[in-house]
């Protein structure tokens, strides 16, 4: 089959969806693919990289009256007249907010497969254009920032005084959060994060980041957060007004699929903020921004000296149009490898893979929209036996102290008993007895892997020392006790002596390796 | 009580005093011992510290037990010289013989030892002292009973460890039905035993619950390790090793003697603390792996187990020597399979041609790989491989995405990615080395049929970027080095 790759419709739009790089690969699966004439110029790819890759240079009608037509977003009416009936369209459509789209392409009778509506499990992680395009949206924000941040990341201490490094906040750790974690990070800034699920602390902290915990906490079942409650709503925003007054660089990235992006700073939390910070928005959009004084795809700047950036986690790829395109494509790449079995140049759509499923809007002119939800492995628990056990441990948590420390009390209780109605001339050895186990367990505290084997036979040896007792009894006078402390004697010595020579023969071997 | 060798009062007490300071001399020396043993700088200073305060002990009872108190001083002098020379001799040549593969059996047999020492002094205690009817009588019968008691439970698990660990039974745990029961009816046994005990009169009533109660304990004992799998071995060696220290320091209970008291509850409390660190690095309770049963339970669990994974690829040695000499960056992660397969010294030469030949080589070892801990890095000390180049999991683990070739060696359930990614699987949850990250793994193993420790299949075997060395380690090994 042939897959056509049009130059993009829109004229702000740079990006292109095929590098070389990938019709290289799309022919290396069976496809007989053409460009149209500069698509890839506004990401510096030329005509005849194109053609050295095999790909053959088309016309805009020839482009898009290919079998199958690649292509960033939903074009408009124009080209989508161009296509043929049976066609398949691969582009990021967002068919929850474009109903209109979705009927239009049942009345042209083609499969269109959106490519933004990639369920996200681990296995289409190679596929999924979102998760490429937000990681070097997270990236270009920061670069954005030290942009229009009029001081430097790192802090210094110069001839000429001390320069504080730029705090930067991030709001919504998702993979261009996270991106944006990892690049302010590396360039020196100091980064706090915060984010509606608990869970991403650890992966905040392992890019070196703080994790700034807010008073509402939520589990997500599609791997995207929630919106929350109006009370919970406004709990939160304190702490995104606080952290903002704090900071000098705020990222938003809450975005929510078909929907406008939630409101996380206010008016008022901007006016809180020092003159010379910046927000670099990833949530405008014209339904609704992150910031409640950001303009949708300009750069503005308040009163109070606030920069405010408005470019978007899908127009913030068109800043860096080359790596983008390429990584687009290589999604593209990925798909079609796994919709191409016989790697034979033949699409075949399995709408039983939850994957092939999630992306297709109409199949043949028939709308298949919107597909039955798809479980992330992310998220907690699938069955239903499970989400119980999931609601288990509170209860148990609940119930509690008591079923959970019964043991010590009844321990504790035990052990007064004991020395209160011991003898008398027993009562040394117990405060003997105590402080040697609390010693024992301090004294190998911070023992080497490597050294748990020496370790283990040294104390084997040690406990040799009930030879001790086997000693004080050889003095009896009954020939019974003399041979069983005999015995005893014997074998508690094969244990001293054993245990101790192994122990010096596996240190010498430590220190032969050592050298 | 004394005898007419020393009858004057002073000389006695002198004996009393200077064993006052022998002890606290020996019981610091101990501590040290410990504390030496847990750095490598200091280890081996740490072993002579427990030499020391192990002479120092004996001396000291030697003057005082022996010498001021024993019936006939010269016999008993002969017996206990006879006994460690006879004793000292077996342990030295079981010592100097032994296989560096084989320590984790010969560790189990000499917990054993401390247990069966603990039986027998419980033993001669009672008989010293039978029960008299005195309140203080029946406090000391009742240590006599649990002394006897741990004893006997540590002798036959010990005894049981080292069977499964030199594989003369099978390392499969047994499940019977409602064991858990059974060992509880044990338990509550001994206990009723020991009450029984502390009442009777003379040698002759205490005869009958005291041979009871050391039945049950054997029993016990055996039963408790026969229903832990072979996987779990590192977590129950350490704990016979507390156990044998719980056991000596019930003895020195009914002794009323400081320095076994002091010794027996290091020993315990250290050995508690380990397999807490064993059962961390498995993700496990202490008691989960104490009730036993893991592994035999798989099968029932399905899923896993029949889970259908695809074909995995095979791969020569002479394409490993291939692939191992265009890498930059190899890291061995060897497991029980490797000790099995004595394969040791050949993977020691292959890391050093290959150092040799500019590539850099490091060990991943993860915390339960083998069958006691640290038993890989005494092994890969054996081969003198360098200690610089040996990592724990935790310091590795990250690193696996940098790394050309993860060549693992007779390890399964440690590399098992099914811990994380398969919620039902058995060992859902144990950390694990991340070798798929790498990328190429190499697995050597005897055969695809059998499954590790904890009767798991390894999804790890069928991925794309692992390749199956099939045969044994050893000889796989050396095919490879004969290649390069």
């Amino acid at each position: 089959m042939r897959i056509g790759i049009p130059k993009e419709p829109y004229p702000d739009q740079p990006l292109v969806a095929g590098s070389p790089d990938t019709v290289k690969k799309l022919i290396k699966l069976g496809y007989d693919v053409c460009v149209e004439h500069a698509a890839g110029v506004g990401a510096s790819y030329f005509d005849d990289q194109y053609a050295e890759a095999g790909a053959e240079m088309v016309d805009k009608v020839q482009a898009w009256g290919a079998d199958i037509v690649f292509c960033m977003d939903t074009p408009t009416d124009d080209e989508l007249r161009l296509m043929r009936r049976g066609a398949v369209l691969v582009a990021r459509m967002n068919p929850g907010a474009n109903p209109a789209d979705v009927e239009k392409f049942e009345e042209m009778g083609i499969t269109a497969l959106a490519m933004d509506m990639v369920p996200r499990i681990s296995r289409a992680q190679a596929l999924d254009v979102r998760s490429s395009m937000q990681n070097i949206a997270g990236y270009r924000a920061v670069i954005e920032a030290a942009e229009s941040f009029g001081r430097l990341f790192t802090g210094q201490v110069t001839a000429a005084g001390k320069m504080p490094p730029a705090k930067l906040y991030v709001i919504g750790v998702g993979v261009a959060g996270l991106a944006a974690i990892g690049a302010a990070g590396s360039m020196g800034a100091v980064v706090s994060a915060t984010d509606v699920r608990p869970e991403v602390a650890d992966q905040v902290e392992s890019l070196g980041g703080t994790f700034v915990e807010i008073p509402v906490r939520q589990e997500s079942s599609d791997g995207y957060a929630k919106e929350m409650s109006d009370d919970e709503q406004a709990r939160v925003l304190e702490v995104y007004r606080d952290e903002a007054a704090r900071n000098d660089i705020v990222i938003t990235t809450a975005q929510i699929p078909g929907r406008p992006s939630p409101l996380l700073l206010t008016e008022e939390a901007v006016l809180g903020m020092k003159p010379g910070s910046v927000i670099i928005d990833l949530g405008a959009s014209e339904a609704g921004s992150n910031c409640a004084l950001t303009v949708p795809g300009e750069v503005v700047t308040t009163e109070n000296g606030v920069t405010i950036v408005g470019h978007s986690l899908t127009s913030m790829p068109a800043h860096l149009p080359g790596q983008a395109s390429q990584l687009y494509g290589q999604n593209l790449v990925n798909f079609m490898k796994l919709c191409t079995p016989g790697k034979d140049g033949e699409l075949v759509l399995d709408e039983d893979d939850e994957v092939v499923r999630g992306v297709t809007v109409t199949l043949d002119g028939e709308g298949m929209w919107p597909p039955p939800p798809v479980q992330v492995s992310a998220a907690p628990k699938q069955t239903p036996a499970a989400a119980e056990a999931a609601g288990e441990p509170e209860e148990k948590k609940e119930k509690g102290f008591f079923a959970k420390h019964w043991w010590k009390a009844l321990a504790a209780i035990l052990g007064i008993v004991l020395v209160v109605a011991a003898p008398a001339s027993m009562q040394g050895h117990f405060i003997v007895f105590m402080l040697a186990i609390v010693v024992g367990f301090y004294v190998i505290g911070g023992v080497s892997h490597s050294l748990h084997t020496p370790l283990m036979s040294v104390t084997n040896a040690i406990s040799g020392i009930i030879i001790v007792g086997a000693i004080l009894q050889i003095g009896s006078a009954d020939p019974i006790i003399q041979v069983l402390s005999f015995i005893a004697m014997v074998i508690a010595s094969i244990n001293i002596f054993g245990g101790f020579l192994v122990t010096r023969r596996m240190l010498k071997m430590f220190e032969g390796s050592s050298e | 009580m004394a005898n007419d060798f020393i009858s004057n009062p002073a000389i006695l007490d002198g004996f009393t005093r200077f064993q006052s300071v022998a002890y606290i001399l020996a019981a610091l020396l101990f501590i040290l011992a410990l504390a030496g043993l847990s750095k490598q700088k200091s280890a081996k200073m740490g072993n002579n510290w427990g030499i020391l305060g192990m002479i120092i002990a004996l001396v000291a009872t030697l003057s005082i037990g022996v010498v001021a108190y024993a019936h006939d001083p010269m016999l008993a002098i002969g017996l206990m010289i006879g006994a460690i020379v006879v004793g000292g001799a077996i342990g030295i040549f079981k010592a100097v013989r032994v296989k560096m593969t084989a320590m984790p059996e010969l560790v189990a047999m000499l917990h054993s030892f401390v247990g069966a020492a603990a039986v027998l002094v419980g033993i001669n205690s009672f008989l010293a002292d039978p029960g008299n009817g005195t309140y203080d009588n029946a406090f000391h019968m009742g240590e006599v009973g649990l002394a006897v008691f741990i004893g006997a439970v540590t002798l036959t698990g010990s005894i049981v460890a080292w069977l499964k660990l030199s594989a003369k039974i099978s390392g499969k745990p047994l499940t019977i039905p409602g064991r858990n029961a059974v060992n509880l009816v044990m338990v509550l046994a001994c206990i009723a035993m020991i009450a029984w005990f502390v009442n009777t009169r003379g040698v002759e009533g205490g005869t009958v619950p005291l041979a009871v109660l050391t039945v049950v304990s054997l029993v016990l004992g055996a039963h408790l390790v026969l229903a832990i799998g072979g996987g779990d071995m590192p977590v129950v060696v350490s704990m016979l090793n507390s156990y044998s220290g719980w056991a000596a320091a019930m003895a020195g209970f009914t002794l009323g003697n400081d320095l076994l008291i002091i010794t027996g509850s290091l020993v315990g409390s250290s050995g508690a603390f380990l397999s807490n660190i064993m059962c961390k690095g498995m993700n496990r309770s202490f008691v989960s792996v104490i009730l036993g049963g893991f592994g035999g339970d798989a099968p029932k669990k399905g899923g896993a187990a029949e889970h259908d994974y695809g074909t995995h690829t095979e791969v020569t040695p002479a394409e490993v020597a291939e692939l191992l000499r265009e890498s930059k960056r190899v890291v061995v992660t060897p497991g029980y399979g490797m000790a099995v397969a004595q394969a040791q010294f050949p993977v020691a030469d292959l890391t050093r041609k290959l150092i040799d030949m500019g590539v850099e080589v490091q060990f991943g070892i993860h915390p339960v790989a083998g069958r006691m801990p640290g038993h890989m890095n005494v092994l890969l000390a054996e081969a003198k491989v360098p200690y610089e180049s040996v990592f724990e999991m935790d310091e590795i683990n990250d690193e696996f995405g940098d790394v050309d070739v993860a060549l693992v060696i007779g390890a399964n359930d440690t590399v098992n990615p099914a811990a994380e990614t398969e919620p039902d699987s058995p060992i859902a949850g144990m950390p694990v080395l991340r070798v798929w990250d790498a990328g190429k793994v190499i697995v050597s193993k005897r055969s695809m049929g059998n499954a590790g420790y904890a009767g798991v299949q390894n999804p790890l075997f069928f991925n794309d970027n692992t390749d199956m060395m099939l045969g044994d380690a050893k000889e796989s090994v050396e095919a490879i080095i004969a290649a390069l």
